[in-house]
């Protein structure tokens, strides 16, 4: 991660919002994927109770997960994958490191993977001296504009095309000026292609594993990862412990979801599944923790190990929309990594479960029915106790504690605009005041906030 | 302690108590409709669609589409005629880089969603239906299921090394969100629906 030195969520949102254009743009086409995922869930009348299955299985799978990881382990290695086990970052990447090493290459290909971006993985080999190529296009458009991505599905949705063409003509060669799209994918194609074809080791991310059959998925709609795997002589697939699913027939449960909720497409263009290499060739899957289990014992936290990485609660947040990826300064940004992050760090990270309405907008859409609001909220609790919220920010949570014990007042908050932003500067600094002004609400939740509150206050 | 023993040995202490795996027997794809739907929705993904009788008709289809100057590969015996490659034979996959054509056999297509699904077995070289410019697929009239759930059902007890479901030609949105088709794999995707003879 690229971090701009102690800039916290508000201030580095100030800094997305001094373009006033760009953040109707990224607000508005956000809103716009958001609601083409609920165009393609109205299709599937039985949604609720997939997202039911959804849930229910990656429950089972949390519950169950040292033997789910072992099933796995022994049918992958049945199927001639080589396994690894790292317990933190940075054995994950000398775990790279040396399977790179050992293929005697100096260059890798890798398609989009946020559990290396967590793990700062290139920025780690390129000081070892490996050169790492994105070859999602997104990612590849953020790797040469030396930024990390700021969506987990769109990398560069912060980026206009002309700027993207100015990358393109700096790095790719392409003539100055040039924006349109289809011009500038061709570009990123053949200039790929090349790296595709060249390169002996390839690293992919994972999207799920099966434990039952020892077999892991990945699903793209550029085809980048399936390019590089079958070409390269060593396929390294990198994934948090997280990701098993108890065996195949679960695939069809997830695969259902994932996309619709993501984009609104049915399916992701490929949804690869990887059993066995290829005659003569390598693979290798690296089971990584890097705070997992920690997270699995925070009773209040461990449902976000539950998450798919759809996005869905980014395109859906109006914090996320109106101040960006970057404002996150986390790997994994928006509603889900606010609840991720505090895991890792919870200094650097204390601004970020305050970087929410608490609309519940989120927890709406979520595919596996991750309560992410409301453990947002618990963090607030957490971070308080601990210490690690600022002075200011502490005054203004009484303010809302009061707010929010008063039966009065709340009901008027709810009133004035429902939710608590009005009664709650803290939640969103005065400078993202434009908030009120937006054109489209997120969806109200089923159950509104006071009904939840009611529920949880005791 | 190795770092396998201290993660499982952190997963136990700290997973919670065993909650049950749900049913999924009640999702039986009753509301989604077979070939007129996959046929629909490939369509909105990008694919196109031709119901042929037989294989010459597919042949012919595809001679008029790509010409007969370009490098087509398939593996289907009832194609040889298209193709001047023999993929069992060939020694290294890199020389595939330049195949405008890769005609393949699907399993069975996934009428919710447009894909189908193609293992090794039918590609002969994984990278085969990705590093075409053009990919052509074959299907059986009757090979539609209607969703994912009746595909795993009829994977369930098959055996790959490696399997895919595509579902039309590959596809990126990552400049503002405009949709180009041709990111990294084939720009066009067709599927030759069969029918029964
Ligand atoms: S938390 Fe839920 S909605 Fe957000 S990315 Fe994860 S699965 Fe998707």
């Amino acid at each position: 991660m690229i971090k701009q030195a102690g800039k916290d969520h508000a201030e580095l949102a100030d800094d997305f919002n001094r373009d006033e254009d760009r953040v109707n743009w990224h607000d508005e086409t956000l809103w716009f994927i958001r609601e083409k995922r609920d165009k393609a869930a109205h299709k599937i009348p039985e949604w609720e109770s997939l997202r039911e299955a959804a849930s229910q299985i990656k429950n089972n799978v949390l519950s169950n997960l040292n033997n789910y990881l072992l099933q796995f382990e022994k049918n992958a290695v049945a199927n001639g994958i080589e396994v690894h086990w790292a317990a933190d970052a940075a054995e994950h990447n000398a775990i790279v490191h040396r399977l790179i090493n050992e293929a005697n290459v100096v260059r890798m290909v890798k398609s989009k993977s946020m559990l290396t971006e967590e793990c700062g993985l290139n920025e780690y080999l390129a000081k070892h001296g490996i050169e790492v190529i994105d070859s999602d296009l997104g990612e590849r458009i953020v790797q040469l504009a030396e930024e990390p991505p700021s969506h987990i599905v769109l990398p560069c949705i912060h980026k206009k095309k002309e700027e993207i063409g100015e990358i393109f003509h700096k790095h790719l060669g392409i003539d100055a000026g040039i924006s349109d799209p289809q011009f500038l994918t061709e570009a990123a194609r053949q200039h790929l292609r090349e790296i595709f074809l060249t390169r002996k080791v390839a690293l992919t991310g994972v999207n799920f594993a099966v434990a039952e059959t020892g077999e892991f998925v990945v699903c793209t709609n550029e085809g980048n990862a399936d390019m590089g795997a079958h070409l390269a002589d060593v396929h390294i697939a990198s994934m948090g412990i997280e990701k098993l699913i108890p065996e195949r027939k679960h695939l069809g449960v997830f695969l259902r979801l994932l996309t619709r909720s993501a984009t609104g497409q049915p399916i992701t263009t490929y949804s690869s599944h990887f059993k066995k290499p290829r005659a003569g060739k390598k693979m290798h899957i690296i089971l990584v923790d890097n705070g997992r289990t920690v997270q699995l014992g925070r009773q209040d936290f461990r449902n976000s190990l539950k998450c798919i990485r759809c996005a869905a609660c980014m395109n859906t947040c109006p914090v996320y929309r109106r101040s960006g990826g970057h404002s996150y300064h986390t790997a994994i940004a928006g509603p889900i990594g606010s609840i991720l992050a505090p895991n890792l760090d919870m200094k650097q990270y204390a601004d970020l479960p305050f970087a929410s309405t608490l609309c519940g907008s989120c927890s709406n859409v979520c595919p596996v029915k991750i309560d992410i609001h409301e453990q947002l909220y618990k963090w607030r609790q957490v971070l308080v106790k601990e210490g690690y919220v600022p002075a200011a920010k502490k005054a203004a949570m009484q303010v809302m504690a009061g707010t929010l014990s008063s039966p009065t007042l709340y009901k008027l908050a709810g009133k004035a605009g429902r939710f608590t932003i009005k009664y709650a500067p803290f939640a969103v600094s005065n400078s993202l005041n434009p908030w009120f002004k937006q054109r489209d609400m997120p969806a109200a939740p089923k159950q509104s906030f006071g009904e939840w509150y009611k529920q949880n206050r005791d | 302690m190795t770092s396998r023993e201290k993660i499982l040995a952190a997963v136990q202490a700290n997973q919670p108590d065993l909650t049950a795996l749900p049913d999924l027997s009640g999702f039986d794809g009753q509301a989604f409709g077979s070939l007129a739907q996959f046929a629909e929705v490939l369509t909105a993904v990008g694919g196109k669609i031709f119901h042929v009788a037989n294989y010459a008709a597919i042949i012919k289809i595809i001679l008029a589409q790509y010409g007969s100057g370009v490098r087509i590969v398939t593996q289907l015996e009832e194609l040889k005629k298209l193709t001047r490659d023999n993929l069992e034979s060939l020694s290294q996959i890199h020389d595939l880089h330049d195949v405008e054509v890769a005609i393949i056999a699907a399993r069975f297509g996934v009428a919710e969603n447009g894909a189908v699904w193609i293992t090794e077995e039918e590609m002969q070289h994984r990278v085969v239906p990705f590093i075409a410019q053009h990919l052509a697929v074959i299907i059986h009239e009757d090979a539609i299921v209607p969703t994912m759930h009746q595909a795993y059902d009829r994977i369930a007890n098959t055996t790959y090394n490696f399997g895919t479901f595509i579902a039309g030609p590959s596809k990126t949105a990552d400049i503002e969100q405009s949709l180009v088709i041709g990111a990294h794999g084939p720009r066009s995707m067709t599927v030759f629906v069969l029918k029964n003879s």
